[in-house]
């Protein structure tokens, strides 16, 4: 056995079956099968519909990664796959999986935490995380910022958002301006050719009464109304809509609101790493934003490949065999999936 | 030939390791959990302490046979994803059975197998001396009923025939949950034969629940527009 642990990681908290196999900090494979086309008609992820995909999709997506890595089930070290958070029911179909893949192989199973899991991504494209960072986590199913002083162990939330995610309001506003589900890379490409000033939209919990009780808080809810409310006016009043400007403009409000926050975190910990995290991260003008930013204060930003930042198996690989390495004991297999489960802990 | 029995389309988490032979089988050790929310849970420490109990490798199984339901979805998938992740792992067949015909193997004459299909709703089938005489189906308890005469039905088993025994009329037989050696006798054949290895297709007899969005909601208030 090689110094450095060979791990499978499976993911299924959403509408993607992802198995990823890593050595350490270097990604052998990622494998994915993903429901998203089945969903886009109902404007987001069907529950039911995500359970059956996973259980059809589980197998053959871990052949693929098998093949893909060169590796057999029985040169892998351990196995570790998301317990929480996500849809219970998506969730349960990994967990069980990964089981009875334990059981049969007689490997160690961990069960991680899924967001912990988008932070620990980032070492298979940048190697060991300087500690302690900032986490800025921006996808359909969350919106967080977390201290990270020590990944095996747990970290630290400093704050999420209070309505909508971030990725939702992304899904949201494309809906409006009748673009497909998920709607962050059609809004990113449409706002490339937008005036980002056309429209001046609400910045959520940025007010200074806001940033004494929801420093860290996010809120995109108003924003997403806000949206709805200037492109109705403009329908009602007979002008074109111009998608664009609206496009350009709203992404820039989401943007604004997330490094503005995720920076001030990082200033007033004296942190200077930022790792930014989930499908959100892969916007273009989210990253760009957060390195100019970073750049005045001496901030390191790191964001995966986009590939990477949205959900994947080798997510949960990395972090499973960064437990692995940092001497963690594996789960028991009684653990259950939990829909809920707290940032605060990284495995079960 | 060692064989893994897995069930768990019912509230009865059921796992059990049976011996194969073209002369004959039978189960070697059972465990059944009876709690319809803890599937992902109680399923695999139970398949753990069976192979521990009998002093069995998952190396030395030789096949497994899952009962594909119908049944209550989430738990379903649990007993269906571990056959499969098994299977994948020991690179050896899995066979499927349909979970009521497992119940209604060992009833005699016309029988009705129900079991608890949630929603005020059983899955059923009737059985003639323990072979299928309708295909399994999701429907209300008093719609069921009517049809019962017509089949010339007796008797009732399952958790299903015991919970709505007023509204079919019928006095339910004290088998609630399905049998390990039920599930093996229907197996047998398929695993002695080395048949090839069979799609573990779950038998969900609903759609999803799933409703495409209605037309965008006006954000501007009657004041504004
Ligand atoms: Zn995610």
């Amino acid at each position: 056995m090689s110094s450095e642990p060979l791990v499978l990681g499976i993911e299924s908290s959403c509408d993607e079956t992802g198995v990823g196999i890593v050595r350490g900090h270097t990604l052998l494979a990622d494998a994915l099968a993903s429901s998203v086309d089945e969903h886009a008609r109902f404007g987001g992820v069907v529950p039911e519909v995500a359970s059956r995909a996973h259980l059809q999709a589980l197998v053959p997506t871990l052949h693929r990664a098998l093949d893909e890595a060169g590796v057999t089930l029985a040169d892998i070290d351990a196995i570790a796959v998301t317990a929480g958070p996500g849809l219970a029911g998506a969730l349960l179909v990994g967990v069980a999986g990964a089981k009875g893949l334990a059981l049969a192989t007689e490997k160690p199973i961990y069960g991680v935490n899924h967001l912990a899991a988008h932070v620990a991504v980032d070492t298979l494209e940048h190697g060991p995380l300087p500690e302690p960072a900032i986490a800025l986590l921006v996808s359909g199913g969350h919106s967080s910022l977390l201290r990270v002083d020590d990944l095996a162990r747990g970290v630290t939330p400093l704050g999420a958002t209070i309505d909508d995610a971030a990725g939702e309001a992304f899904d949201k506003v494309a809906r409006l301006l009748g673009m497909p589900f998920p709607g962050g890379p059609p809004i990113d490409k449409a706002a490339r050719d937008g005036d980002p000033l056309a429209i001046t939209f609400p910045r959520g919990l940025t007010g200074p009464k806001d940033l004494v009780e929801h420093r860290f808080d996010f809120s995109f809810s108003g924003l997403k109304t806000a949206v709805a409310r200037w492109v109705e006016a403009r329908e009602r009043s007979g002008e074109p809509v111009p998608v664009n400007d609206v496009a350009a403009s709203f992404q820039d409000a989401v943007c604004d609101v997330l490094t503005r926050k995720a920076i001030d975190a990082c200033r007033t910990q004296g942190i200077e790493t930022l790792v930014i995290g989930g499908g959100v991260a892969a916007n273009s003008r989210l990253k760009a934003m957060a390195a100019e930013r970073a750049a005045k204060y001496g901030i390191t930003v790191r964001v995966p490949r986009p590939k990477l930042c949205t959900d994947n198996g080798a997510m949960v690989a990395a972090l499973g065999a960064h437990l692995v390495a940092a001497g963690t004991a594996p789960s028991k297999l009684d653990f259950a999936a939990d829909s809920a489960m707290p940032l605060t802990l990284v495995g079960v | 030939m060692l064989v893994l029995v897995l069930d768990t389309a019912t509230p009865a988490v059921t796992a059990a390791l049976a011996e194969v032979h073209p002369s004959g089988h039978a189960v070697l050790a059972q465990r059944a959990t009876v709690d319809g929310r803890a599937h992902g849970e109680l399923l695999a420490p139970q398949i753990d302490a069976l192979l521990a109990e009998a002093g069995v490798k998952p190396r030395d199984l030789a096949a497994v046979i899952a009962g594909v339901g119908p049944g209550p979805f989430t738990g379903l998938r649990v007993g269906l994803v571990t056959a499969a992740s098994f299977t994948m792992a020991l690179d050896i067949p899995a066979y499927g059975v349909c979970t009521l015909d497992a119940l209604g193997l060992r009833t005699a004459g016309r029988a009705l197998v129900a079991t608890d299909a949630r929603r005020r709703e059983v899955y059923w089938a009737v059985y003639a001396d323990g072979r299928p005489l309708t295909g399994p189906a999701v429907d209300k308890p008093a719609d069921v009923a009517p049809k019962l005469a017509g089949y010339a039905v007796t008797a009732a088993v399952g958790e299903g025939a015991a919970k709505y025994a007023d509204v079919f009329g019928l006095p339910a037989g004290a088998q609630l949950y399905p049998e390990p050696s039920a599930l093996v006798e229907l197996a047998a054949s398929r695993v002695c034969d080395g048949a090839p290895s069979e799609p573990l297709t779950p038998l969900y007899l609903r759609r999803p629940d799933a409703v495409e969005p209605a037309a965008r909601k006006p954000a501007l208030s009657a004041s504004e527009r």
